[in-house]
């Protein structure tokens, strides 16, 4: 009965949460400058994408690098369904695009919906020749099939408008949009890893012998988690594309998926508020740090610009945090309602929470 | 009627017979004890009954059906439950955890299901949770509920890999070394355990086991191997005094 109550308690205290934040959007409406506005959008988009990394390798045990691949189906999907005729004629001017294209359009929510599940298609279809490998081999294969998709699309004119890439998308992604589908995904995270589900891809994680003895098909499950990463990723690269209106091969190259693993592993392998936490400090870091890749004058020495210099800052923090932080900022754990409010409560594998 | 049916299987690695024509046949309700001295080939006999390997030839027979080259998880769904030589539970999940992963198997709700918590998986939720109290009641692992699955003295490990696998419903139980570690005491009461278990759910036992006070006093049939040869096999006294058996144990103590 108790855990009755105290499963009320949190519902009504998320939903307070919530509804509390959607307010707070609607005041950073008028608040917050196009540009901060535009980091705080990048913040949820990188929330999402740190939770569909860290449902493969966080929850699953899969070391999966694909991230960058299946955000580019979810982008060019929903670029390909939200642009306009004209503008669409106006991108592919080298060569037409295909005229099947041309004047699909539909509204930005099944744009969205689409993205995910295209995205989530290919993840099943490529989940099963990949899923059979493990550990790096895993991540090689995965890595691979991100840079793939990059060249395909660089070649696919009459669809993708190859090189050039498309420009003039429709920017539908504002902070509702964007906080909206990260916190309908954190809950639906939080709700399937908490289940019968989530439980059998820990036991994947924590031992595939012991766990296939339990009866727990490894291959299915696998493929479950693989597709539903595919399938958020897609939704995440989809949301992206329409907040840029600019996209192109290239930003869907292993430098992405790298940012998102650095997200993931410093918020936590394994943990859902883990990931928001970091994805939120390390969009943030990430703007900050353009300054080192601007010419610096410190008076006695100037400095040239040197474009990538970022990325050399990522890989030193992802080296710090593997050798110091290794459980990341969270761990495994949670913030939740038990952990802050209850005395007795908050125990990670508290019986009577679900 | 036998429960499971070895049929003369022969297991090699490369150019190493781990096992060579090995046969066993178990009546329902047995308790059965598989011993042989270090390297004998008896995990690797249990690794083929349970699917990790499929036998270079020979066939297994489980309840009438051939589960030779069937892959593990569907071995497990048609009844047979195994535990480790070397403890293998999820080791960062809570004990309740542990064994509540062993309903899994049964789960007829989809995931969608399942992330929507529509009544239907609701309703399988709480009755794989209320089935997990009860089990973890009926082997006293309720005063550890909660604790994760690694802090538990080892032989209450041991115990707890055990409620993992009566969990998935098992009427076949294959256990590797359960009394491994445990001093006289502990074994002791493993065995008193074992017994109920065995009653309690109806199962026919298959163990591995080095500590002879527990294979004799509880198998009532024992199989020797020896370098992946069953030299021997009957009750615990013919095998005691089998000349064969001795000579294969020379140097270890048959009753230590
Ligand atoms: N996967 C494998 N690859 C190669 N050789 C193996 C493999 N598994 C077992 N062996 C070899 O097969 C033989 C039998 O090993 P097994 O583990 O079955 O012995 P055991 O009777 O269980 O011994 P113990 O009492 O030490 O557990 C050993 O020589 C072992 O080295
Ligand atoms: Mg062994």
């Amino acid at each position: 009965m108790k855990n009755m109550a105290k499963k009320y308690r949190n519902a009504i205290l998320t939903t307070v949460l919530i509804a509390a934040f959607f307010i707070f959007l609607s005041w950073t409406k008028t608040h917050l400058d196009a540009y901060v506005m535009r980091i705080f959008n990048l913040c949820a988009i990188n929330t999402i994408l740190a939770l569909s990394l860290n449902l493969t390798n966080g929850f699953t045990g899969l070391f999966s690098l694909g991230t960058a691949g299946f955000m580019a189906i979810g982008a060019y999907t929903s670029a390909l369904l939200t642009m306009p005729p004209g503008i669409k004629t106006m991108n592919f001017f080298m060569q037409p695009i295909n005229p099947m294209l041309l004047n699909i359009n539909v509204h930005f929510f099944f744009a969205l919906l689409i993205a995910g599940i295209l995205s989530a298609l290919v993840g099943f279809l490529i989940g099963a020749p990949v899923l059979k490998l493990k550990g790096d081999y895993l991540a090689i294969a995965t890595l691979g099939f991100g840079e793939i998709i990059s060249v395909v699309f660089t070649n696919t004119q009459t669809i993708t408008n190859g090189a050039l890439g498309l420009k003039g998308i429709p920017q539908y992604t504002d902070q509702y949009w964007s906080w909206g589908v990260a916190i309908v995904i954190i809950l639906g995270l939080k709700s399937l890893v908490n289940s019968s589900y989530g439980r059998a891809f820990k036991a994947i994680r924590e031992d595939e012998i012991a766990a296939q003895a339990m009866g727990i098909n490894l291959f299915s499950h696998k493929t479950l988690s693989f597709t539903v990463s595919a399938f958020i990723a897609g939704i995440g690269g989809a949301l992206l594309a329409n907040l840029n209106s600019t996209i192109d091969p290239t930003m869907f190259r292993f430098f992405f998926t790298y940012q998102i693993l650095l997200m993931v592993v410093l918020g936590g392998m394994g943990s859902i508020t883990g990931s928001v936490i970091s994805a939120c400090i390390i969009t943030v870091l990430m703007e900050l740090l353009r300054v080192v890749e601007s010419p610096m004058d410190l008076g006695f020495i100037s400095l040239p610009g040197i474009s990538g210099m970022r990325m050399v800052v990522f890989a030193i923090l992802l080296i710090l945090v593997v050798l110091f932080l290794r459980h990341g900022i969270m761990g495994e754990n949670e913030i939740s309602w038990d952990m802050l409010l209850g005395k007795e409560s908050g125990h990670r594998g508290n019986f009577g929470s679900q | 009627m036998a429960i499971l049916e070895v049929n003369k299987i022969t297991i090699k690695f490369g150019g190493l017979t781990a096992v060579s024509d090995f046969s066993l046949n178990l009546n329902e309700g047995e308790i059965v004890g598989l011993i042989g001295p270090n390297g004998a080939g008896k995990t690797t006999a249990f690794n083929a009954i349970t699917g990790i390997y499929v036998p270079t030839s020979g066939s297994i027979m489980f309840q009438g059906n051939d589960i030779t080259r069937l892959l593990p998880d569907k071995i497990t769904k048609l009844g047979v439950a195994r535990t480790f030589q070397n403890i293998r539970l999820f080791e960062n999940m809570s004990v309740f955890e542990n064994v509540l992963v062993g309903h899994h198997l049964r789960i007829k709700s989809s995931f969608i299901d399942a992330t929507l918590r529509t009544p239907k998986y609701n309703r399988e939720e709480k009755m794989m949770r209320d089935q997990t109290l009860e089990l973890l009641e009926k082997v006293n692992l309720t005063e550890y509920l909660n604790e994760k699955a690694s802090s538990l003295p080892y032989g209450q490990q041991r115990h707890l890999e055990i409620a993992r696998a009566l969990a998935t419903r098992p009427k076949l139980l294959l256990l590797d070394e359960p009394a491994a570690g445990m001093n006289p005491k502990e074994s002791e009461e493993l065995m008193k355990f074992l017994k109920q278990i065995r009653d309690k759910f109806n199962l026919t036992i298959l163990l591995i086991e080095h500590h002879m006070q527990v294979v004799m006093g509880i198998c009532e049939r024992i199989l020797v191997l020896d370098h992946g040869i069953t030299i021997a096999e009957g009750t615990p006294d013919e095998v005691q005094n089998n000349q064969k058996v001795i000579e294969a144990y020379l140097g270890v103590e048959l009753d230590a």
